[in-house]
């Protein structure tokens, strides 16, 4: 058997077992599709969470105007009990899956980031608890594009 | 490549507040004409323990801060908190809730 055929078999094996894990999101996996997607839509179909309920439990504190966009601070907290994982999406981002944080035991699903951002977009947060997706969006509006550099 | 991280650890309203900056390029794929360099794992650990983890992209700002906040605490729990980037390199910093 030739080595790189053994290699490639390894790797089809390794991607159908990240593949099963995925809603987990196993340790140091990366969820490339997701975060190749060039909609948000794609990017939460990837995520597993397409069909997000809005919510007023989940809350986004950022600027309404951001004069930067290669640093727009975005600080989410969802009140939502039981509440497990955390997806920040700025919608007109090329690739609009900028984080996405999985809380523990012991851990408060809340975060703080700086996001860069291409242009005014509206900025969403998708929750994940007792296996339900919820979503809650804000809209911020930059003035110097923060993408391009 | 791997610079120096910064991370504060403090009890504010019987919770813990983690606050962490890493220093990084996170350049993006038109910052390089398609070569990005970017973190794109974070994991946080109390006294050994994995209690978030974190994936990112490269739209995540130049040397980045994060804070989270951690349920509970006592002064002197160890908080790690360590990276991995598209290329494989990795950082990690430690230190005692204040």
């Amino acid at each position: 058997m030739n080595d790189q055929r053994r290699g490639t078999l390894r790797l089809a094996g390794a991607l159908a077992l990240a593949a099963l894990l995925k809603p987990f999101a196993a340790l140091a996996a990366w969820n490339q599709a997701a975060f190749a997607s060039k909609s948000s839509a794609d990017a939460l179909k990837s995520l597993g969470t397409a069909s997000a309920e809005s919510s007023g439990q989940i809350l986004i504190e950022a600027p309404q105007i951001a004069e930067n966009g290669a640093v727009v601070p975005i600080e989410v907290t969802s009140n939502i009990p039981g509440t497990t994982s955390l997806a920040v999406l700025v919608e007109k981002n090329p690739y609009p899956l900028v984080a996405k944080f999985d809380f523990k035991e012991g851990a408060l699903p809340f975060v703080k980031i700086n996001a860069k951002m291409g242009e005014t977009s509206d900025v969403r947060v998708v929750a994940m608890a007792g296996g339900k997706a919820y979503q809650a969006t804000k809209e911020i509006k930059v003035t110097i594009g923060g993408c391009g550099g | 490549m791997a610079g120096p991280m910064k991370m504060r650890a403090t009890l504010s309203g019987g919770n813990t507040d983690v606050r962490v900056l890493m220093s990084h390029p996170m350049a993006t794929e038109q910052q390089t004409k398609g070569k990005p360099h970017f973190i794109q794992n974070l994991t946080v650990k109390v006294n050994g323990k994995t209690v978030i983890e974190g994936e990112i992209s490269q739209a995540v700002s130049r040397n980045p801060v994060f804070s989270f906040r951690l349920k509970g605490g006592a002064k002197g729990d160890k908080i790690e908190v360590s990276w991995l980037d598209n290329k494989g390199d990795t950082n990690k910093t430690e230190t005692a809730v204040a």
